[in-house]
């Protein structure tokens, strides 16, 4: 009953991710890429025989204003500028054209540094362009031109930018994740240091880490290996390691129970540390004798040529129990539909949401998302560890009091038709990073 | 001190980079690009290491005539000779990374054509998987399968046709029970790295130092 519920909706999820990207995008004024591709276009249009803006007067647009970009490296500046006659023929005009020289320099050295097409206001942030970059305390001088479809460019007047661009400290943006991070830092070492003064912990039971010693136990009365695949990604990525930690912990056991182990690698890092810690765990084992030094290797960095060697290694050796702890991808179904029809035992533990259908369809046991990084915790039974669960624990319920609170007060509003307690909506219903 | 100067590389990098998140100056970028750039370089040592794994292993099983061991031959000749004819022989006997040498056409050729295959037997895999999942034997199961038919159903054209409320009710499991299921676990796993990563900078979790980490 409780693995069907959880099921059905990561099995939402696997078709969720099918769907349209539903990514935010920052709004930026004007990008200099799409920019590009606009003036061309404008440009492309055949003039026509008499222009309709022949003699007319035209102004251009003025009174530019520069600053400096906030929360940066130093690198932008925000140009914003009043429009010119554009606005008296807007069905004519195409694009504002922004040029930069250094601060008094020649006229050879004026270059466009963007385009802003029509309809994307007066506002620009130079230094988007990898291009054209903006030096950290240099001056420019800047000036716009008016651009319109029969390719008449109206140009502005030159000016120096009131300020130069510079580097911040601080991410003022950021105040609220350092905020978040200064108070899940001293829960968790709150319960470090409870844990370390002995406080009893209870720690919810996980059927998944359960059933590991039960599996390597099955492997050893059946006579056959145990299969252990960290995953397919590099060190850098955190359920590689937390993978690790628990490869320790089950080779120690493995060891014990003197079965043999299998661990093939995808990522060569990744080899040398899981080598490491197989052969750490023989010798805290007392069996340093039983490592086999080609228990550990390193198969592939191809993709589905790792998928296809482990494959084989399932259907030739016939491991007892297959262990994938890590990340995955698309050869995740793969390696477990194989390892099931094989006749394995198999756990399996990832953080990767789309691919966790297919671990909790095929496989026995299946340790979900946060699960897969308290199972080192759980495995050691160390106090300190138990203290980091609990830690985490207390992030998880303030994070719950702070979203209950938010969709309560969300509602009220809605119903009562009021933005009363608005302030206290928007500080836990924004955006983190501004 | 095997085991203190990986743990201080460790609290120094870990706390290093925690500060820079929060500083956008340039100084601060520099440090974070220099201190990532050595995660490739370690990568292309260790990847010796990996190859070494690779020819120690197949060697083992070709010289003691293991079973199976003609493939671990078809392992390691080509691992051996298509770096060879790729930068060492000349394009007039197959050289050179360029069509017609011996190594593009094993490329494009043998390994392209295997992956692909590879790769295609995920669509069998998922029909197989889905058979199992979504057989009706409790009133879960049940509500599991109905769940999904009403999900793909909404999904494609002829959904559309035997109902129009099949892309609404579709869309809305996926919007919104879906959704909070997903956010639910993303929550989890972002603590859960958290805590991993404190673990780790503040050396209580110390497994990944291997045979220094006791």
């Amino acid at each position: 009953m409780t693995r069907i519920l959880p099921l059905l909706l990561l099995i939402m999820t696997a078709l969720a991710a099918a769907q349209t990207g539903e990514q935010e995008q920052q709004p930026i004024p004007a990008e200099p890429e799409i920019a590009e591709v606009a003036a061309e276009e404008v440009l492309d249009v055949p003039p026509g025989d008499v222009s309709p803006l022949a003699g007319v007067e035209l102004t251009a647009p003025g009174d530019i204003t520069v600053i400096d970009h906030p929360d940066d490296a130093g690198d932008r500046l925000i140009l914003s500028f009043s429009p010119g006659s554009e606005a008296e023929h807007a069905d004519l005009f195409a694009a504002y054209i922004v040029y930069r020289r250094p601060a008094g320099g020649s006229d050879e050295e004026w270059m466009s540094v963007g385009v802003i097409p029509v309809g994307e206001g007066t506002q620009f942030v130079d230094g988007h362009d990898p291009d054209f970059p903006v030096i950290e305390g240099e001056a420019y001088e800047y000036r716009i031109s008016a651009l319109y479809l029969d390719e008449t460019e109206v140009m502005g007047e030159p000016v120096i930018a009131q300020e130069v661009a510079s580097g911040q400290w601080f991410h003022r943006g950021k105040v609220r994740v350092l905020v978040a991070c200064l108070i899940f830092l001293g829960l968790i070492f709150y319960f470090f240091s409870r844990a370390r003064m002995g406080a009893t912990m209870y720690l919810r039971p996980i059927a998944g880490i359960e059933a590991i010693d039960e599996a390597i136990g099955r492997a050893t009365e059946m006579g056959k290996p145990i299969l252990y695949v960290p995953g397919l990604s590099d060190i850098s990525d955190v359920a590689t390691i937390a993978s690790l930690t628990i490869l320790g912990r089950v080779a120690r056991k493995v060891a014990e129970y003197q079965t043999a182990l299998i661990v093939p690698n995808r990522d060569p890092v990744v080899y040398t540390v899981a080598e490491e810690a197989v052969k750490q765990a023989y010798l805290e084992a007392g069996r340093p004798d039983s490592y086999d030094p080609n228990s550990v290797f390193f198969l592939t960095q191809s993709q589905f040529a790792f998928v296809a060697g482990v494959n084989g290694i399932m259907m030739r050796q016939k491991p007892a129990t297959n262990f994938y702890m890590g990340m995955f991808w698309a050869e995740s179904l793969i390696l477990a539909e194989t390892g099931s029809l094989s006749g394995a035992i198999q756990i399996a533990g990832t953080d990767a949401v789309v691919q966790l259908p297919f671990f909790i369809t095929t496989c026995d046991y299946t340790l979900i998302g946060e699960e897969l990084y308290a199972a080192s915790a759980y495995l050691s039974h160390e106090p300190m560890q138990m203290g980091s669960i609990k830690g985490l624990d207390a992030c998880k319920a303030i994070l719950m009091v702070f979203i209950t609170l938010g969709m309560v007060l969300a509602i009220l509003d809605i119903v009562a038709k009021t933005q009363t307690l608005a302030w206290l909506k928007d500080l836990v219903t924004s955006q983190i990073v501004d | 001190m095997k085991r203190t100067v990986p743990l201080m590389i460790v609290l120094v990098g870990g706390v290093l980079m925690i500060i820079q998140y929060f500083i956008p100056h340039q100084i601060s970028q520099d440090i974070f690009d220099n201190y990532t750039i050595w995660v490739p370089i370690i990568g292309a040592f260790a990847l010796i290491l990996g190859v070494g794994s690779l020819s120690r292993l197949h060697g083992h099983k070709v010289r003691n005539k293991a079973p199976n061991w003609p493939y671990s031959l078809a392992v390691l000749v080509p691992m051996y000779l298509l770096p060879v004819f790729a930068l060492l022989l000349p394009a007039s006997v197959g050289g050179g990374m360029d069509p017609p040498g011996v190594y593009n056409f094993a490329y494009m050729h043998i390994q392209v054509p295997i992956q692909s295959t590879m790769f295609s037997l995920l669509a069998f895999y998922i029909a197989s998987a889905a058979f199992r999942a979504f057989r009706a034997k409790s009133l879960l199961a049940t509500l599991l399968l109905l769940t999904a038919v009403i999900v793909m159903m909404g999904q494609v054209p002829i959904g559309e046709l035997l109902g129009s409320w099949f892309p609404k009710v579709g869309l809305w499991i996926i919007d919104f029970p879906n959704n909070a299921a997903k956010r639910a676990i993303g929550l989890g796993v972002g603590f859960g790295i958290l805590a991993t990563q404190l673990k780790i900078i503040f050396g209580v979790e110390r497994n990944w130092l291997g045979g220094a980490g006791e």
